[in-house]
């Protein structure tokens, strides 16, 4: 605690980082290049491409004559979908057999060109539908889309949840995975283990600095939530907290046993950062929904303690729901804790026979 | 070069002295490699729906049978009580609710129109955005079917139509793995160079040894490159051993030439090392270098373009993932290996990392002094 340079950085970056993030991150595709050949230059093909670069989806970067400049721009990754509009297209559209369009979508980020072709086949019918305007059609079933808890598809509602989730179980694990093992490195476990303070009083000692650094990241995240980004809290406060200081209390743990299993701060280290960053950004749920998993991970998901976290801040903050909805959430994390624990001492024993 | 020799072959040693590093550099990345890929797929299906029925109809049992029977939804639950369907979507059992309302049927034959209700759970953009369109679209289709069925063919005809169709181009299978094997071997790459080179140089100045570098007459230059070429090559063997994996288990051979990648992977690991011991030089403990390269990569990992669109970012952001290297290296992977680009169609990106590796590694040797 004594060096002001690291707690500087232990209270600033949680902040920069659910700026960054809460404001930059969106899974949300939109103004996405596009590109024309436009073989038809008509009224209604003109149309078309207004109403293709008025949607909040798309972007016009270029026109185009061949396919084969198509494919360079999309080499340069300048563009992202193209789109082929027939000679003729607005007098075929008229036509018994009506025009044809061919939408060509780069599909070396598949997701992204799934959703591309979906909202293009959106702009399309609705394209369609204005031309064909006031005559309505017969049996018509109308649709009304409503969004639920987050009207704006705003990703911050989905990423606040996440990056808290990420931040404070990396940064608290790091702690506390570096501070037994130091001493070991620097040779000052000895004085420790020959005093006569128990194990699981060391423990506890090396564990409450760090929680309460971390309850000063939670006021500072969820201020910045409510006040800058906008996120609400829509359930209890006190739940939220308690959860993230139990949620906080897992990461000490699995820091503290990472920190007696290892040999070097380097390993410490490696285990902590390299070992646990991925996998908790992607096995967490808020990047790639975890029903789409094959179930192999689905089962492997249930080990990354972030991902129940996920799961409570998303339903009491954003959802609103309370203690009802999240206890088998809550049962889980303070098992980790639990298990995270007695290994830490254990490990912790082993080295003192 | 006989100092620099000598620099090397005592970092060298060092390294290979150290089995429980070596073990970690390589088992890890292939462990992530093997498994995280998996895990990445935006293609929604199992989109779990709850419907609330109020009409009873014969169609709207049929609407449901047609929803259910696309494979792309899974009707978790049926009813006729609103605050069930509610109740489910706040226990994240249901995405998607579809209410038809009382007299659905009637209406649609009575009045020729007919509402129906969609409520979708907006939290994650994604599946809210595309789980909508889907079943935007279904009802779309059903409604088209049921007026080929109820109506005599003259008045079907619409005034206006266009048929559309869609071509994948780079990836017709749309699989996603081709794209994703390819990104995290770099993020892992990523990570690992800049991890070993972070704790460096500090961790000689916590143990003391770097006293007796700084009283020798080794060069700064000298000792910076001693730093960068042990990791610099093991970057390469671990990028190789990730080549071999997407090769064998996944079955990526990229299109374009592993040359190009390798060239760009060389200069690209310069920048990453250099960052590390920019980083160390100007840490005083190990915990302060982990924290952070932690920082650094983690905002360079998650605005990379890989886990999210880059497009859609505000433009501030968009400067963020200008300078961040991961954007260069992931986009020419891509485009190497899923596009066949060669190196002419990368010049721009190659021509930044160049000038991102000058800077760091420059950086790198004049902030390093040999006094404390």
């Amino acid at each position: 605690m004594r060096d002001r340079r690291t707690l500087f950085i232990l209270i600033g970056m949680p902040v920069v980082q659910i700026l960054i993030f809460g404001f930059a991150l969106t899974n949300e595709v939109k103004n996405s290049g596009f590109a024309v050949i436009d073989l038809s230059h008509d009224e209604r093909s003109a149309q078309l491409i207004d109403e293709l670069d008025a949607s909040r989806y798309f972007e016009l970067r270029g026109k185009f004559q061949s396919l084969e400049s198509l494919e360079q721009s999309f080499r340069k990754g300048q563009v992202r979908i193209g789109i082929v509009i027939p000679a003729n297209f607005g007098k075929d559209m008229e036509r018994p057999g009506g025009a044809a369009l061919q939408f060509i979508a780069d599909a070396s980020d598949p997701n992204v060109a799934n959703t591309l072709i979906n909202y293009a086949n959106a702009v399309v019918v609705d394209f369609e539908q204005n031309i064909t305007g006031e005559k309505k059609m017969p049996f018509t079933i109308q649709t009304e889309t409503r969004m639920l808890y987050n009207p704006q598809l705003k990703g911050a509602y989905n990423f606040v949840p996440g990056v808290m989730a990420m931040v404070l179980l990396l940064v608290c694990t790091m702690m506390t995975a570096l501070t037994v093992v130091r001493e070991k490195e620097l040779g000052t476990m000895e004085v420790m283990l020959v005093s006569p303070l128990k194990p699981l009083k060391i423990i506890i000692a090396k564990a409450v600095p760090y929680l309460l650094l971390s309850m000063l990241n939670i006021a500072s995240i969820l201020l910045l939530s409510v006040f800058v980004l906008d996120v609400p809290i829509n359930g209890s406060l006190t739940l939220l907290v308690g959860e993230s200081i139990l949620f906080i209390l897992v990461a000490l743990s699995l820091g503290l046993l990472i920190s007696s299993s290892t040999a070097s701060q380097q390993s410490a280290m490696f285990i902590s950062l390299i070992g646990m960053f991925l996998p908790t950004v992607m096995l967490s749920g808020f990047m790639f929904p975890i029903e789409n998993m094959p179930l192999p991970m689905q089962v492997v998901s249930n080990a990354v303690p972030a991902k129940w976290f996920y799961i409570i801040v998303r339903s009491v903050m954003i959802k609103g729901v309370g203690l009802k909805h999240v206890w088998k959430e809550t049962l889980i994390l303070s098992g980790m804790l639990i298990f995270f624990m007695t290994m830490a001492i254990k490990k912790f024993k082993v080295r003192l026979a | 070069m006989s100092k620099l020799g000598v620099i090397l072959s005592k970092e060298f040693r060092q390294i290979i002295r150290n089995p429980a590093i070596i073990r970690l550099i390589f088992i890890m990345p292939v462990i992530q490699l093997l498994v995280l890929p998996n895990a990445a797929d935006y293609e929604i299906k199992n989109i779990n729906l709850q419907v609330t029925d109020h009409d009873h109809s014969t169609l709207s049992r049929r609407l449901i049978d047609n929803i259910s029977a696309t494979g792309y939804f899974r009707v978790i639950g049926y009813g006729s009580d609103r605050d069930l369907a509610m109740e489910a979507i706040e226990k994240d059992q249901a995405d998607l609710i579809l209410e038809i309302p009382h007299n659905f049927e009637r209406d649609l034959i009575r009045e020729e129109s007919a509402r129906l209700m969609l409520a979708v759970n907006a939290i994650n953009g994604v599946k809210a955005g595309l789980g909508g369109a889907y079943l935007n679209n279904l009802l779309r289709q059903f409604n088209g079917d049921i007026r080929t069925e109820w109506l005599q063919p003259d008045r079907l005809q619409k005034p206006f139509s266009i048929t559309t169709t869609f071509t994948n181009w780079f990836n017709p299978g749309m699989n996603y793995k081709y794209f994703m094997v390819p990104g995290i071997l770099v993020l892992l790459l990523t990570m690992v160079g800049m991890n070993l080179t972070a704790i460096n140089i500090v961790r000689e100045k916590e143990i003391g040894t770097i006293e007796q570098i700084n009283v020798s007459p080794i060069k700064k230059h000298h000792f910076i490159l001693g730093k960068l070429i042990p990791f610099w090559v093991l970057g390469l063997v671990v990028l190789t051993i990730g080549f071999l994996i997407a090769r064998l288990v996944y079955g990526i051979v990229p299109l374009g030439a592993y040359w190009t990648i390798y060239v760009f992977a060389a200069v690209y690991l310069l920048v990453i090392l250099g960052m590390g011991l920019l980083v160390s030089t100007f840490s005083a403990t190990q915990q302060q270098a982990m924290l952070v390269s932690f920082f650094i990569m983690m905002i360079f990992i998650l605005m990379g373009g890989l886990y999210t669109n880059i497009d859609s970012m505000p433009e501030w952001a968009k400067w963020i993932t200008r300078i961040n290297p991961v954007t260069y290296f992931i986009e020419v992977m891509r485009r190497v290996v899923l596009k066949g680009a060669t190196l002419g169609d990368v010049t721009k990106e190659f021509a930044v990392i160049i000038g991102y590796a000058m800077l760091v590694n420059g950086l790198a040797i004049l902030s390093y002094r040999k006094r404390s």
